[in-house]
């Protein structure tokens, strides 16, 4: 973490990020939101990599950046009418929403700046895909298995609820 | 140097955004795009204390690779969130149907 | 005391229990074995009263004196909380008197009921009724403390209501039962609250007790006075004492053997015996001051009654304001202190009252109208009615050695020594007396047949009873219609006297008519009045002249009675031509009914409805509009509800940021 290349693409991809974050709060097209969103995601993969978590960035990059995305995408094709431009405006809160937004931020940077945290020695400075594999069929196989049986259950229900009868 | 806090605070600033974004867009798919920005901030955070912060001193007696535990979780975000995209956007298009808007203002119903 | 042992009395109330019972749910279908059930249940109470009489008179005749005479046995009925409630009986020589007087009257009512009663439809649950009353007035007379007196009392109650209203379907009936309930009720009101107030100051129900505590002054002073008078009030309710004297008259719808024995010998004298039994609890008051009160209401009933028996032409009505004013009488003679000639007055009125009673009964029997202008003439054909009523009306008259004359006699000259003004009332009350009793007998008995032809009665048992009418048919009614049904031209011919049945129990009530006041005369050294103040000796100075103009007065009476109804030298109508207004005041009762109607209507009506309308507007408003504020609290504040999903996202995360910010400044360990 000491690398300054390390600190400048973290600086870099923090600046992609909130920049394209905040172009998907703002913008009044919902077609650029998407896209910007997409652009998001893949600023996280990024930091994945960043934190020694490339398998993560992977699946980032795989299943939001991808499923995700072509989901969202899906949904604005079928529900997107006339006025494209002006499909993704704010409602008569934003105001509030923003002081709200801004008082968790607060609240959040405060907790953090309170907080000491116990860092030692570096817990994952490793690749470890393999170890996360194991770990996932091993210790954690349950919550993996419920987690396939709740994927499944999304499915079904997806299907269900946006079945045409 | 970076830091913890470095991704911490990053985190904050992007669940904010996103959480702005939930709470003033009148968009349904919109909202589901930010409730989506605000589970990759907590995955940052996620992945970030899994990176920086020491294995508590009892993570040898335990048989869990402690220091893959902020991953795990995040693979599991990452699939609820899959799912939770998934049944969501199913809702949008069912409401779409009956009502032809998305516009969460007009989806009033749990009202007096 | 021989061998009557106080557990013995419990069985006196015991028979006619029974026979109620036995009569109501067993033979009410047979008439004959009812009434004989009835009987025999009577007859046995009356032995055991007569052998519970004999025990203490002769204790009495060996000096037995004070305690001696008493007997009591108390138990607790059951206890709640700390207030045991009493059951008791008492023994001494008022009640044994009572009990004998009650038993008596009864049984001569009843049998003479038997006749009298004949063919009504009603038989069985008429004679079911009078055991149930002479149940009643058993438990009240042997009450040894107010608890047990107040059960019998309401008791009592309850029968006289049903008898009156016996023939129920009769408007009138009905509405004189309704009356006499309610009216009743008012004074019966009266002695709860007084007994309360004994209780709550002497923790004790029981009469012994409570003239102990009384004493040693527990009870004193105003309080007592209130108390008592609050008593007082029961007895005037329930002996038709001024002002509560309304429902007597009415209470004459009921069958006559019923007036005879309620209304005339015993239930009504119930007040004069509980004035008796409190005695010395009157007296105890400061100054006697409710004693005052007894003696000055009774006056006026006395009188104020009397006056009213002068102007009724209903044979019936005459015998209950008689009834009134000869109650007014006793409640005088116990007011002025005169205990004993107060209770002898009772002890001589309830045989010859019953009499007369029954005597006119017997002569409606026969004439099948009570209409004393419709009657005349009779004293030939109803003799032995004529003979026993007449001694019975020399009796109330006040003529010696009928019985009246000596009670009447002891409690005017009691009433001369106490107070001038009430010997006044009471004289002048004796007059009126003398004379309504003799317009009544001359009215019915002599001079020429006046009634429409009565009609042939069938066979030697003589017609139904006057008083079974059936459905709403008015005496009246009924009568034309057998006049015109019989061809007319029988005229008095067919009027009987009444069957033995009727006129045994006659013959039996004149006995006591003629001797029985002797038992308190100087002959007997005032045998009875001794025997019931305990024993006491009683040495009365005989007042010659209060005796002498009483006799006079009595004379003067029947003399002037005679004049205008038997001789017709005075016209009866003297006074009510020039005074047509003061006949008609009289007649209508001094308009008492209008002026209880006129209160009910207007007072208690019109306080009735404000309480309604603050009801409906002050209580039902606060209650309705406690309701529609938390309608319209809620009306308003569901506006929050905006069914809008942002708002409420928004509203979960500044909740959870202000949770957060307490958290943090309160310093709350994360």
């Amino acid at each position: 973490m000491n690398d300054p290349i390390i600190a400048i693409a973290f600086f870099v991809l923090a600046a992609v990020l909130l920049i394209s974050a905040l172009a998907v709060v703002m913008l009044r097209n919902i077609v650029h939101s998407a896209l910007f969103l997409a652009l998001a995601f893949v600023s996280v993969a990024g930091f994945y990599i960043l934190l020694n978590a490339e398998f993560l960035a992977a699946v980032q990059i795989l299943i939001y950046a991808g499923a995700v995305m072509i989901l969202l995408l899906f949904a604005i094709m079928l529900t997107q009418r006339a006025n494209t431009p002006m499909s993704n405006v704010s409602n008569s809160q934003a105001g509030l929403a923003a002081i709200v937004a801004a008082a968790v931020f607060v609240v959040l940077a405060f907790v953090l700046s309170k907080t000491s945290w116990l860092t030692g020695a570096a817990a994952v400075t490793q690749p470890n895909t393999e170890v996360l594999g194991k770990a996932l069929f091993d210790y954690y196989v349950l919550p993996f298995e419920i987690a396939s049986v709740l994927l499944l259950v999304a499915m079904i229900g997806a299907i269900v609820i946006a079945r045409e009868d | 140097m970076l830091s913890l806090n470095h991704f911490l605070l990053l985190g904050a600033v992007l669940f904010s955004i996103g959480l702005y974004g939930a709470l003033s867009r009148r968009n349904a798919v919109a909202i589901l795009m930010c409730i989506e920005l605000m589970f990759n901030a907590v995955n940052i955070t996620l992945v970030a204390f899994a990176r920086f912060l020491a294995p508590a001193a009892t993570a040898s007696q335990s048989l869990a690779p402690v220091s893959t535990v902020g991953q795990v979780f995040t693979i599991f975000v990452i699939t609820v969130a899959a799912a939770e995209a998934a049944v969501g956007l199913a809702i949008v298009l069912a409401i779409y149907r009956t009502r032809r808007t998305i516009s969460v203002e007009d989806v009033d119903l749990m009202k007096w | 005391m021989e061998s009557f042992s106080i557990e013995y009395l419990g069985l006196i109330p015991l028979f006619p229990l029974l026979a109620f019972v036995i009569i109501a749910l067993v033979t009410r279908p047979l008439k004959r074995l009812s009434a004989y059930l009835s009987i025999l249940a009577v007859f046995a109470s009356l032995l055991v009263s007569a052998w519970a009489l004999y025990s203490l008179v002769i204790a009495f005749l060996s000096h037995a004196s004070g305690e001696a005479l008493v007997k009591e046995l108390t138990v607790t009925w059951f206890s709640v909380g700390g207030v045991a409630l009493p059951a008791g009986l008492i023994l001494d020589p008022l009640t044994a008197m009572m009990l004998i007087v009650v038993t008596i009257v009864s049984f001569l009512v009843q049998v003479y009921s038997q006749g009298y009663m004949h063919d009504d439809p009603g038989y069985s649950k008429y004679f079911a009724f009078i055991s149930l009353f002479t149940t009643s007035m058993l438990i009240l007379v042997m009450a040894n403390n107010f608890l047990q007196l107040y059960i019998g009392w309401e008791l009592v109650g309850l029968c006289s209501y049903l008898l009156i209203g016996f023939w129920y379907h009769k408007p009138e009936a009905a509405a004189a039962a309704k009356k006499a309930f309610l009216t009743t009720r008012l004074g019966d009101l009266g002695l709860l609250v007084g007994i309360l107030i004994i209780y709550f100051t002497t923790h004790s129900f029981g009469f012994a007790e409570i003239e102990h505590e009384i004493k040693v002054g527990a009870l004193s002073g105003g309080l007592l006075t209130v108390a008592m008078v609050c008593v007082f009030l029961g007895a005037v309710g329930k002996s038709a004492q001024f002002p509560l004297h309304v429902w007597l008259p009415d209470a004459m719808e009921g069958p006559t053997p019923v007036s005879a024995l309620i209304h005339a010998a015993t239930m009504v004298a119930a007040g004069v015996y509980l004035v008796a039994r409190t005695f010395e609890m009157f007296a105890a008051s400061p100054d006697q001051q409710a004693l005052l009160v007894v003696a000055y209401v009774g006056g006026f009933t006395a009188i104020f009654a009397a006056s009213m028996g002068l102007v009724m032409n209903d044979i019936k009505k005459v015998m209950a304001y008689s009834t009134i004013s000869q109650l007014g009488y006793m409640m005088m003679g116990l007011g002025v202190g005169a205990y004993a000639a107060g209770v002898f007055h009772l002890f001589n009125h309830a045989f010859f009252k019953a009499l007369l009673f029954l005597g006119s009964g017997s002569v409606i029997h026969a004439v099948h109208d009570q209409d004393m202008r419709n009657m005349g003439g009779l004293g030939g054909k109803l003799k032995i009615t004529f003979v026993t009523m007449l001694f019975a009306s020399l009796a109330l008259a006040g003529i010696p050695p009928f019985s009246g004359f000596w009670s009447k006699d002891e409690i005017l000259a009691g009433a001369f020594e106490k107070d001038t003004l009430l010997y006044i009332i009471g004289a002048v009350a004796a007059f009126f007396t003398a004379f309504y009793i003799f317009r009544a007998m001359f009215m019915t008995f002599t001079g020429k047949y006046r009634g429409a032809p009565a009609h042939d009665s069938h066979g030697s048992a003589g017609g139904h009873g006057h008083d079974s009418v059936h459905a709403s048919a008015s005496p009246e009614d009924e009568l034309r219609a057998k006049v015109k049904e019989h061809a007319s031209g029988h005229g008095e011919h067919g009027i009987h006297e009444s069957p033995w049945v009727m006129t045994v129990p006659l013959i039996l009530l004149a006995i006591p008519s003629l001797l029985s006041g002797l038992l308190g005369s100087p002959f007997m050294g005032m045998a009875f009045q001794s025997f019931i103040e305990k024993g006491a000796e009683v040495h009365e100075e005989l007042n010659y002249t209060v005796m002498m103009s009483s006799i006079a007065i009595a004379v003067a009476g029947i003399l002037l009675s005679s004049l205008v109804y038997y001789f017709k030298i005075i016209p009866a109508n003297l006074i009510s031509r020039p005074l047509p207004w003061l006949h008609a005041f009289v007649l209508n009762k001094y308009a008492m009914d209008d002026l209880y109607g006129w209160i009910v209507n207007s007072v208690v009506l019109g306080a009735s409805r404000a309480a309604l309308w603050f009801d409906q507007y002050v209580v039902d408003g606060i209650v309705n509009g406690v309701a529609n504020l938390v309608g319209a609290a809620g009306g308003a504040l569901r506006k929050v509800e905006t069914g809008q999903i942002p708002n409420y996202g928004l509203a979960i995360f500044a909740g959870a940021v202000v949770i957060s910010a307490v958290l943090i400044i309160s310093g709350s360990t994360l």
